[in-house]
């Protein structure tokens, strides 16, 4: 990430080891604090650009909401709740959804995706027709869902499933073909079953796709929950954007919006954690790179 | 059942004869075609017959691309071979042979286990308990020298180091038959010579056959009991050499200043020389 060019700090000066260990470290240490510094400022100037655009009135804040608005909005979800419950009873619905959504979508994805990554008879059959399931725009899903299944929970967990089962299958899919062709000879010898072979060398080499693919799935499965509540429900965070969006509350709108990218940004932070121990055996290379 | 087998075969100087012809390659007329992505037959080796007796380190040189690969393969039992036949211990292969290890010329450790993990596979497979198989693992890091290094990922080592776990976990079953498919072909000189010191040292602890495939003629010569020379597209036998150098052997660096070495080196080289230019001259035609 920081590749610290010791060397040219010090023309002229001998190189003791122990200067160049200083010299990275002050050019390290400097470094972490022009980008903290760069961190803060960026979303005062952004935020603080927006309040006084809209105080001003260069900016309507009746289209377009007002950061100090956004903020009593947020305060009056969590104190007064909504038409619908309480913020939290909200929260717990969509999160809900999205959750079983995401494991069901998940669990599919890889169940189809290893066995049709190692089936190449079976792959071939279906591969036509998921081209064809994938190209259909989800939306429309969601509305034949909602229709179909009423306004309850099912078809909301049924949309993320469908968004996250496409990602997750792919990437599977994608893993398993991947496997290297020397390993499963290896154990092969050894006198593994097929049985033995999924489990000590497809699924292991898979796993790198399947759980780089969880964090794209994650928030996939929060749209599908969202669209889902927009297209019809009685409760959660998308019915709330609904009735704020018929009010015109720009606001209220904004506010569920960083509810639920603080939800995302957690489980974005669990999937990490759960890739780190995982995938403990990777060269710390491409973590790295994949962190940011 | 497994425990049993293994500890049959540990004590090798009990071995009766019977155990001993279990250890034999028998190949004859083996022929392997292959189908090229145009849907063309493509023979990649011919009417290969040749015996590898228990117990014997048998090497085999040959230009690249000439079916040494292949022939490994289908003793196997990974292929299946067109025509002609490989039998081990009397009993012709149909799948994969019991007793069989094989070190590959690609690097085939698993990057997601450790070194320990890594070792153990092959008496995990064959249903040993886990706390026997870490005892009995531990015991063969020992042997390759990689003591210290069990919670290590293959990452994390060397490419010699590499290849003792591989070394590790393909003898940890105690093979009668080991088949080596240009194993230290990737390391340097050195590294190189103290890998073959070590695998000679292992070796004769047990004595299985070994199928060693090679392009470094002093590695095959100071090695094994017979050299054979491939010939290439198709691939067949051309000829056969009697290493008659004593054994133990020692030092491999050592040996290859002796005079018997030099000749049979140099009568290897004269017969392999004509091959590798037969075969040069027409990939280059071909090109
Ligand atoms: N699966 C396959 N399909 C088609 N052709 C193949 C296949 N495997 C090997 N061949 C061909 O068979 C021939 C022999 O291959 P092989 O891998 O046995 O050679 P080799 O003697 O081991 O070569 P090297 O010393 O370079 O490893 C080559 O010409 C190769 O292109
Ligand atoms: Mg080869």
């Amino acid at each position: 990430m920081s590749t610290v060019d010791a060397s040219r700090r010090s023309v002229g000066v001998e190189e003791t080891e122990e200067g160049i260990r200083a010299a990275t470290r002050r050019a390290r240490r400097r470094h972490a604090a022009r980008m903290w510094l760069g961190r803060i400022l960026l979303p005062i100037i952004l935020i603080g650009g927006w309040q006084v655009s809209t105080a001003t009135g260069v900016v309507d804040k009746f289209f377009y909401g007002q950061p100090s608005m956004i903020w009593q909005a947020l305060v009056s979800l969590f104190t007064n709740g909504t038409a619908f419950g309480s913020i939290w009873f909200n929260l717990a619905v969509t999160l809900k959804e999205a959750v079983f959504g995401f494991l069901l979508g998940t669990v599919g994805g890889i169940i189809f995706g290893l066995l049709l990554g190692q089936n190449r008879l079976l792959s071939d059959i279906c591969s036509p027709y998921i081209k064809a399931l994938n190209s259909v725009p989800r939306i429309i899903l969601g509305s034949i869902f909602v229709v179909a299944f009423g306004l309850g929970t099912f078809p909301k967990v049924l949309l993320a499933a469908v968004l996250v089962f496409f990602i997750v299958f792919f990437n599977a899919f994608q893993g398993v073909r991947e496997v290297n062709q020397d390993l499963v000879a290896n154990v092969r010898v050894l006198g593994a079953s097929p049985l033995q072979v999924a489990r000590h060398v497809t699924i292991p080499s898979a796993l790198t796709w399947i759980i780089a693919s969880l964090h794209t799935a994650f928030g996939f499965a929060i749209i599908g929950a969202l669209v889902g509540e927009v297209l019809g429900s009685q409760a959660g965070i998308g019915l709330i954007i609904v009735q704020a969006q018929g009010h015109f509350d720009p606001n209220t709108v904004f506010a569920a919006m960083i509810l639920m990218a603080v939800i995302t940004l957690v489980a974005e932070s669990l999937l990490s954690i759960l890739e780190k121990r995982v995938l403990s055996w990777r060269p710390p290379s491409r973590t790295e790179a994949q962190a940011i | 059942m497994v425990g049993k087998k293994f500890a049959k075969s540990a004590p090798a100087a009990t071995d009766t004869s019977h155990a001993q012809e279990a250890a034999r390659i028998e190949i004859t007329g083996l022929t392997k075609r292959f189908v090229t992505p145009t849907g063309e037959p493509f023979t990649a080796i011919r009417d290969v017959t040749f015996t590898v007796e228990p117990g014997q380190f048998c090497a085999i040189v040959g230009p690249t691309g000439c079916g040494k690969s292949t022939t490994l393969g289908q003793v196997s039992g990974l292929e299946r071979p067109s025509a002609g036949s490989v039998a081990v211990g009397g009993r012709p292969v149909t799948g994969i042979t019991k007793g069989v290890s094989f070190m590959f010329q690609a690097d085939a450790l698993f990057p997601w286990k450790t070194v320990l993990g890594n070792v153990m596979i092959g008496p995990t497979l064959a249903g040993m308990a886990k706390k026997d198989a870490i005892a009995l693992a531990r015991d063969w890091l020992r042997r390759v020298g990689l003591t210290g290094f069990e919670d290590r990922y293959p990452h994390q080592l060397s490419g010699g180091m590499r290849k003792r776990v591989a070394m590790a976990a393909a003898l940890i079953n105690e093979p009668r038959i080991l088949l080596m498919d240009e194993p230290f072909g990737a390391l340097d000189v050195q590294t190189k010579a103290i890998m073959q010191t070590e695998l000679l040292g292992l070796w004769e602890q047990s004595r299985p056959s070994v199928l060693f495939i090679t392009h470094d003629l002093d590695e095959a010569v100071a090695l094994s009991d017979r050299v054979l020379i491939m010939t290439s597209g198709p691939g067949s036998i051309k000829e056969s050499f009697e290493i008659d150098l004593p054994r133990p052997r020692g030092e491999v660096q050592d040996i290859r200043h002796e005079q018997r070495f030099l000749e049979l080196q140099n009568q290897i080289w004269a017969s392999l020389k004509d091959e590798v230019q037969r075969a040069y001259a027409r990939t280059a035609g071909a090109a």
